[in-house]
């Protein structure tokens, strides 16, 4: 790569920032330059982004029509997955999608949800709502 | 001493040549990375990341801090700690003595990246060097940053104490003991050779050249509804997590060009050449992978695939020229 080739497109991910990536100068030494980003690299981190956002917007309309819990709505928009979630919670993988079911997630002691609200970054109150 | 940031393509080699320059041994990012032989190529069908295969072209975590610790002399020290609050005071403790400290951290929690970079990924390199009394803030050198940031207490603890695959456990790093010159006549072609030992002669064939291989076949044999998910998996593990194949590529290559003029062996600039152009060809596979994604060209799995298959030909080939160069 030249360094008259380093990509300038922009890329949104990046939210501003420049990366440092090497290219060749006119000299023919390789050396650090900006770039502004590179459009390959915006479309495939969008790719990921908006299938974790799908997930999660999914699983909000599940909520709204009672056939999850809140739970897993907050699982997705931590951009996680049920194995993720219990190695960070430290609840077993069969207890977490029991949560699930809005009728067991509505039964769960404060405890319980506190565990999770701090897996998760939340509070407990913000836990129990999926939005 | 007054630390000095500056910007990296990559945040394990950039952690360590900040802590190097910073200990009196000015060493480029280039030339840790080439010395510690991070350079590599992986296909992991085994480990998942949201259930797609972990792709890696270069040598797991780690790998550059210990590797450099034998050819410049230096030694390490790692701290793991099962307690987060214990983390956070030695953190501490060896800020107020002075330390420059590498920690290994959780993307996800660090609140100063940008939001859609944030995904679960547990090995991402940063060094601390101060704290702020007033407000409490860590100041911190992210290599792939343009200038020194800030990090509230927490939000650093819990980025520390993230759980999953590679999970930091609270990872300090810091040198204890002062880097010297080596003799670079017999580091740096140790170095080479061990860089091509692993791409060639690995015995796994998901290593090395044969890895390359194997992902091209894999990439072939998918299903369309699952190949665009894999094949964007693929390219953000080359460009987006951490620099990328291709990046690595550029890098290794400007390692050799300051080898070259160290060495006064001119051979090594020429093989410098053709990995610019092996890496400009990993480029161009992301390139049109990116533009099966969006629909802008038909999805053709096999055609990628024996582009894949030229790389790992050109690869091959460059290897082998480097290992009699060396």
């Amino acid at each position: 790569m030249l360094e008259s080739e380093v990509p300038q497109e922009g890329n949104v991910t990046l939210g501003g920032h420049r990366k440092a990536v090497y290219a060749r100068g006119a000299d023919g030494k390789i050396q650090i330059v900006q770039s502004a980003g590179w459009e390959v690299e915006e479309i495939v981190t969008r790719q990921a982004v908006d299938d974790l956002n799908q997930l999660a917007e999914d699983a909000r309309q599940r909520v709204a029509r009672g056939e999850t819990s809140a739970l897993e709505y907050h699982m997705h928009k931590a951009r996680m997955d049920v194995p993720l979630l219990s190695q960070t919670s430290g609840v077993w993988q069969w207890r977490i999608r029991r949560h699930f079911q809005p009728a067991v997630f509505a039964g769960l002691s404060t405890a319980q949800l506190q565990r999770y609200a701090d897996a998760l970054g939340l509070t407990v109150d913000q836990l129990k709502q999926a939005k | 001493m007054e630390f000095q940031h500056s910007q990296a393509s990559h945040c394990e080699s950039g952690v360590m040549s900040a802590i190097l320059r910073h200990h009196g041994l000015p060493i480029s990012e280039p030339m840790a990375f080439g010395l510690s032989s991070a350079m590599s190529f992986a296909y992991l069908p085994i480990v998942k990341i949201n259930g797609l295969p972990l792709v890696a072209y270069r040598m797991p975590p780690k790998a550059i801090i210990k590797g450099l610790q034998k050819p410049l002399g230096l030694k390490m020290r790692f701290e793991t700690f099962r307690d987060p609050q214990a983390g956070t005071r030695r953190l501490d403790e060896l800020l107020t003595s002075g330390e420059i400290v590498g920690m290994q951290t959780s993307v996800f929690w660090l609140p100063y990246m940008p939001e859609d970079l944030r995904f679960h990924f547990n090995a991402h390199n940063v060094l601390a060097f101060g704290r702020d009394t007033a407000s409490g803030e860590y100041q911190l050198s992210d290599p792939v940053f343009e200038t020194p940031v800030t990090c509230p207490a927490d939000a650093l603890q819990r980025a520390r104490f993230a759980k999953g695959m590679l999970a930091p456990k609270g990872l300090l790093y810091y040198a204890t003991g002062k880097p010297s010159t080596p003799d670079w006549a017999v580091v740096i072609p140790k170095a080479l050779k061990k860089t091509t030992r692993i791409m060639l002669d690995t015995p796994l064939p998901i290593i090395g050249v044969r890895g390359i291989r194997r992902l091209a076949s894999a990439i072939e044999g998918l299903r369309p509804d699952k190949a665009k998910m894999f094949i964007g998996q693929v390219v953000r593990m080359q460009e987006e997590i951490g620099t990328g194949g291709g990046g690595f590529r550029f890098i290794y290559a400007s390692f050799l060009q300051e080898a070259a003029d160290l060495l006064a062996r001119p051979r090594l600039n020429e093989l410098s050449e053709a990995l610019v152009d092996i890496g400009d060809e990993w480029r161009e596979f992301a390139l049109s992978a990116a533009r099966m994604i969006r629909d802008r060209e038909p999805l053709a799995t096999t055609a990628l695939a024996d582009k894949l298959r030229l790389i790992a030909d050109h690869e091959q080939a460059f290897y082998r020229d480097l290992r009699r160069a060396a």
